[in-house]
């Protein structure tokens, strides 16, 4: 009984593992192919099924007429990163007080504050894209860096928001009252006690930012024309009338690579639960 | 070395009187225990010391300063939760030097001090050891330690002991003791709902029911004269049978029980004789503990609906003519639920309360009269 147990939860490990692996191996095999190997079938053996090449690969980098990427990609880390970073600096600060203090403005409450974070992404973003446009070209900031910066804090504040509200209201609030009574000020509680034991959270709600920030195409592609562009629409501007799959394969692997790679860094962070110990 | 008095404590939290008109005077040196049920004020008394609650009336002070509207970071308080609560993302050593740091202490400095302090409460071998990887017993001695290495001026223990099992809390209770012993400077107000850890560990005991601190005094002046049923009930456990008595003037009813002459129930044949005052006819409660019931084959039959077994003693509930009664025997007896047992009063100890439920006399018949 328990080897058929175990031999269940193997074959669903191995068809999950399929499921997830098969998107890259695809990718990967076709980026180092030319036209005549993506038209050629389903071939995967290097060498034997396919000539493979590295043309996809150069045009990624302005080799044999393509387009280089590494500007786009440079951008792509700068807003996505500073504009993850500083949400993620000021929705735990408003996250922490939305959690620990409680706030009264007429019929408002903290669950209506946090409700108005969450309601931004509610919105279709068509809807937020003209105010953003007119905002950003009244600013002067229109096809900038930093216009993108402030946009993409306005998206990811309220992940980053949410994501921490929770996390802190699993906090034992105790915590915080012996850090007081130990001489420890809120502003003191936040960052020497709250803080360090709020890592899996401040990794899940970076996560959530850096996806949603790496991959936003909408926005990159309404708010800048020619001086700023950011990854993914480099990367749909590589398709020209006959689709270049071997570059689109490459710039996907390349695209998807730091997020991966990430994700392999944090992992064992999450997995370490942060708070055992804290109350019992 | 500063007194701590307070002064007329109130504390309402959504329309409920949690804490109704508490004045106290509270020694350095002295251990104060917080007698009552879940329920009684003792966690909201202590967390307003340390000013985790807001008044709604009342002035704390200390010495000369008030404490109103200071802060919780600002008060020489510390303070052990009945929770086990440790900073997860430290050692057990940084831990204990947490609220030296704080309060400024050298690093090298409150780390000695926090060794030193870790070596009383036994746990030298798991200094650099994470909370978590702690078991419960462990956790709070880390939590005892860190607030005693402050060593605040009060000293805040809310049932530090209660989420502990049997063995370990008795263990960890006597080292309680020993810790706290000579601490001169120290108010130590613990709060606790187990009668017998305030009569072991207290020098004053504070009762507390709904609220209110309803009788303070040395621990056995309480136990021996509880001012109310309210009080009889809080500190006696296993739970006092208070049952209603019609008092006459040669003999009295007691509910459930039976008759008995007055010579019996008081050692005095005479009403007039009894208590400083002595008693008039009319309605009366009697409290008579769970131990000063016995099993006696000529008393009055019982039928058994519940039997508690804790360590070598067995606590028999029984129902008496629709009466609520507990016996306490100092062995394990197996009582058979819906089984008949038959029991009378021991006598040993007579507690009288008015029809008010406040005290009128204490007898201890056997004794002869008080």
């Amino acid at each position: 009984m328990k080897t058929l147990y175990l031999a269940i939860k193997y074959l669903a490990i191995l068809v999950w593992s399929c499921f997830v692996v098969f998107p890259f191996l695809w990718a990967l095999t076709t980026s180092f192919k030319t036209a005549n190997g993506v038209t050629g079938g389903a071939t995967w053996i290097p060498w034997l099924q396919y000539e493979p090449s590295l043309h996809g690969w150069k045009t990624l980098f302005g080799g044999a007429g393509g387009t280089d990427i590494t500007g786009p990609y440079m951008n792509s880390i700068i807003v996505t990163g500073s504009a993850s970073l500083i949400s993620i600096v000021l929705g735990t600060l408003a996250a922490y007080g939305l959690s620990r203090f409680t706030f009264k403005a007429g019929f408002v409450r903290n669950g209506d504050i946090t409700f108005f974070f969450i309601s931004q992404r509610i919105m279709p973003p068509i809807v937020l894209a003209i105010p953003f446009f007119l905002l950003l070209r009244q600013l002067g900031l229109l096809d900038t860096l930093a216009g993108l910066v402030l946009v993409y804090i306005a998206l990811l504040l309220p992940i980053a928001v949410w994501v921490m509200v929770d996390f802190f209201n699993n906090v034992p609030r105790q915590l915080d009252e012996m850090a007081w009574l130990d001489g420890c000020t809120p502003m003191t509680t936040f960052y020497r006690v709250i803080l360090p034991n709020s890592i899996p959270g401040l990794i899940v709600a970076g996560m959530f930012c850096l996806i949603f920030g790496w991959n936003d195409f909408f926005f990159a592609f309404t708010l800048t024309f020619t001086n700023t562009q950011l990854l993914p629409v480099a990367i749909v501007a590589l398709n020209s009338s006959v689709t270049p799959w071997w570059s689109l394969s490459a710039s996907a692997l390349i695209s998807v690579a730091p997020l991966i790679l990430l994700a392999f860094v944090v992992e064992r962070f999450l997995s370490r639960g942060g708070l055992a110990g804290a109350v019992r | 070395m500063s007194a701590l008095t307070l002064q007329n404590l109130n504390l309402n939290v959504d329309d409920e009187i949690w804490l109704d008109d508490i004045s106290l005077h509270l020694e350095p040196g002295g251990l104060y225990t917080l007698l009552g049920r879940t329920g009684a004020g003792k966690t909201s008394l202590i967390r307003t010391i340390a000013g985790l609650e807001d008044l709604d009336g009342g002035r704390i002070w200390h010495g000369d300063a008030c404490w109103n509207g200071l802060a919780p970071w600002r008060r020489p308080v510390a303070m052990v939760y009945q929770q086990f609560i440790n900073y997860p993302h430290l050692s057990v050593l940084d831990n204990v030097a947490f609220p030296l740091r704080r309060a400024g202490v050298g690093a090298d400095e409150a780390r000695d001090r926090a060794r030193a302090m870790i070596d009383k409460v036994g746990l030298s071998a798991m200094v650099a050891r994470r909370p978590g990887a702690l078991s419960g017993g462990q956790q709070q001695r880390v939590a005892i330690a860190r607030a005693l290495a402050k060593d605040a001026p009060v000293l805040l223990l809310d049932e530090p002991l209660v989420n502990l099992d049997y063995k370990l809390r008795e263990q960890l209770r006597e080292d309680l003791v020993e810790l706290l012993a000579g601490r001169q400077s120290t108010i130590v107000v613990y709060a606790s709902t187990e009668p017998s850890e305030a009569l072991q560990m207290s020098s004053r005991l504070l009762l507390m029911e709904e609220g209110k601190v309803v009788q303070e005094g040395r621990p056995r002046q309480v136990f021996d004269a509880p001012a109310s049923i309210g009080a009889a009930r809080v500190v006696n456990d296993p739970p006092i049978n208070i049952l209603s008595m019609t008092l006459d003037t040669d003999a009295a009813e007691v509910e459930s029980l039976g008759y008995f002459p007055l010579e019996s129930l008081f050692g005095a044949a005479r009403l007039a004789d009894i208590g400083e005052a002595g008693l008039s006819p009319g309605q009366y409660y009697i409290g008579l503990r769970a131990s000063d019931l016995q099993l006696a084959p000529e008393g009055r039959p019982a039928e058994v609906t519940l039997t508690e077994v804790s360590g070598s003693e067995t606590i028999t509930h029984l129902d008496m003519a629709g009466c609520h009664l507990v016996l306490h025997e100092r062995a394990v007896v197996n009582h058979r639920v819906g089984s008949q047992i038959h029991v009378r009063p021991r006598l040993s100890t007579v507690f009288v309360f008015d029809r008010n439920g406040a005290l009128a006399h204490v007898a201890h018949p056997s004794r002869g009269q008080d």
